[in-house]
């Protein structure tokens, strides 16, 4: 870790083409500020060799091109030899010394329409038994709370999401179900998250959302961006088919 | 202009060197599981190194020409033949309509390439023309080729009646020279992948930390692009401590909760949540891409500087290649010259006979 006035970080190579830069150990509100802002800056001002960002819970993993980070240093100083990772390296590290951290940033807030229990939420009843509680309390904790988007992984546009009471906190699934349909809202132990896309999957099923969280042909491809706040409404059933009618939903 | 699929073979996909860009969205990279043969592929019929060829894995296809093109098979050797007879790698060949090109038994490596002059006619899903199987999409409809599929390409680059006077006999016409890939790709049957140390290192225990480069690992039959699963010494974390997900990236190396290795490799997701003992380093990760489920590997510590070395050192490799090509197109980038002299060679070569 170095130490810098202002914070701590560290960086350290993941292979020969990356660098992952962390700010901590735990999953709080100022590091994933901390990795935003990082972020913004690379992405506002990059450099030669520059691929794209990564950023998850308490770090950030940049990629770049070794080549082009080469070439272009053997342009600047004729003679020595320096690793790309510590040409990488260096320039991150001024860029971490403009750092603002006082600096507040705007943040989206995204609402997705849940058609909660049913056959779009088979877990519903379990999850609320678990917490011996109705099944209309678990709906209700669950679109009261606030979401905060850490990073998207897993499967392409799919949140990683922090902010769950655990009042309606619940296990995996003992076996995962082979298949998870799309848009599917779920549960596993604190987190809660949507399926953008059909894979297998381990978590408790409470509903689904009729909104398309991967979109393929559009830029950027993911609805949900790290940083962004997110909020979850009920909708009925019949108001599920129409959004579906209407936007070409799941 | 197009190859018409008779046959599928195991896997057939559309590659290219990946979506880059995407990965903050959850998307994968995809793209070729053996770069270099890509590249090498591309570079031998006049395109950008990184166009799009058809990636396939231990049988290959069967496909029907059907429009007079300019090819390159590059990669592992799934004993190609037109009409019967059989197709040298590693070269430019050109076919005249109405052929078929025929995949067989694989003979070394696992995952052939085949290129031709001006690209498949393939839209770009995020840039790429990469195939993402998990994802259904990107490359041929976003799946793998299958029977009665029709795959269009563009017309290379000379137009039709400067080539259509060149004459020959045989089922096609190759040129004289191919390249060496040796130096870049040895097919070695066991290879050893070179490694550098993995972000969670720290965590495995001394043992596990010296039976990982002394014993051999079987690559088992639940490996595919997405990564490889290893057999072999259980490895072990002397601190068992949940690991927060964050970013993995092609040649990482996770130790799953059973102590197994798995290779992360082009399809692999953007982000894991287990430890990573090593990570391979770019240069090999074309060797392991040749590799078959049942042969064994074994890998070897090398440090950041020489990772970076060996990089640098095969990049400049894949530089005097191009070079080397764009002398045989004649100094200029043209298709034309090579299909002339496709054909010169190939008409030597049966008055020769």
């Amino acid at each position: 870790m170095s130490i810098m006035s202002k914070f701590a970080f560290d960086v350290s190579p993941l292979g020969d083409s990356a660098v992952s830069v962390t700010f901590g150990e735990e999953i709080n509100y100022e590091t994933h500020k901390k990795i935003k802002m990082l972020m913004d800056l690379l992405e506002r001002d990059s450099f030669a060799g520059f691929i794209e960002c990564v950023p998850a819970f308490v770090n950030v993993t940049i990629y770049y091109d070794p080549l082009i980070v080469h070439q272009e240093h053997k342009k600047r100083k004729k003679d020595d030899f320096i690793s790309p990772f510590k040409a990488v390296s260096n320039i991150i590290e001024q860029k971490l010394e403009q750092l603002e951290t006082d600096k507040t940033f705007q943040q989206r807030t995204i609402s997705i329409p849940v058609c909660y229990g049913g056959a779009f939420g088979p877990d519903l009843e379990y999850v609320a038994r678990f917490n011996d509680l109705t099944t209309d309390e678990v709906i209700h904790i669950h679109s009261a709370g606030e979401y905060l988007v850490y990073m998207i992984g897993f499967a392409p546009g799919f949140p990683f999401l922090g902010g769950l009471s655990e009042k309606i906190a619940a296990p995996r699934r003992s076996s995962p179900r082979t298949s998870i349909p799309a848009g599917s809202v779920g549960i596993a132990g604190m987190q809660t998250g949507v399926y953008p896309i059909s894979t297998p999957g381990g978590w408790q099923l409470i509903g689904k959302t009729p909104m398309k969280l991967f979109l393929p042909n559009e830029n950027p491809p993911s609805l949900l961006q790290a940083g962004d706040v997110v909020k979850f409404y009920p909708i009925s059933r019949d108001v599920y088919e129409e959004m579906v009618y209407k936007e070409g939903g799941q | 202009m197009s190859f018409r699929v008779v046959k599928p073979g195991l896997l057939t996909t559309v590659q290219d060197l990946g979506r880059k860009g995407f990965q903050q969205h959850g998307v994968v990279v995809s793209g070729a599981m053996d770069s270099y043969s890509l590249r090498i592929a591309n570079l031998l019929v006049g395109n950008k190194d990184n166009e799009a060829a058809l990636e396939m894995t231990l049988t290959g296809p069967t496909l029907k020409i059907e429009k007079d093109c300019l090819i390159a098979i590059t990669g592992g050797d799934l004993t190609p033949s037109i009409d019967g007879q059989s197709v040298p790698m590693w070269k430019p060949v050109y076919i005249k309509k109405g052929r078929t090109l025929k995949f067989g038994p694989c003979r070394s490596g696992c995952r052939a390439y085949l290129s031709v002059s001006g690209g498949f006619l393939i839209p770009k899903v995020m840039n790429s023309k990469s195939t993402y199987l998990r994802g259904q999409f990107g490359g041929f409809k976003g799946r793998a080729l299958q029977e009665g599929d029709v795959i269009p390409f563009n017309q290379h680059e000379c137009r039709r009646n400067e080539y259509k006077k060149e004459r020959f006999t045989g089922p096609f016409a190759a040129c004289n020279w191919s390249v060496n890939v040796e130096p870049l790709l040895p097919f070695t049957g066991s290879p050893v992948i070179r490694v550098t140390k993995g972000r969670q290192f720290g965590g495995f225990s001394g043992s596990s930390h010296e039976s990982f480069a002394k014993e051999a690992f079987v690559v088992t039959n639940q490996s595919d692009r997405m990564g490889y699963r290893l057999s072999g010494p259980l490895l072990e974390l002397e601190n068992k401590r949940e690991l927060l997900s964050e970013a993995v990236t092609n040649g990482s190396i996770q130790v799953t909760p059973d102590g197994n290795p798995i290779i992360l490799l082009a399809d692999c997701q953007t982000t894991g949540g287990y430890p990573k003992i090593a990570q391979v380093i770019t240069a090999d990760l074309p060797l392991i891409a040749q590799v078959k489920p049942g042969e064994s590997i074994r890998f070897s510590y090398v440090s950041l500087e020489e990772a970076e070395q060996l990089y640098l050192e095969k990049e400049q490799h894949l530089q005097q290649l191009k070079t080397g090509i764009l002398l045989a197109f004649n100094r200029k980038h043209s298709t034309k010259a090579l299909i002339k002299q496709a054909c010169a060679n190939e008409k030597t070569r049966r008055g020769n006979e």
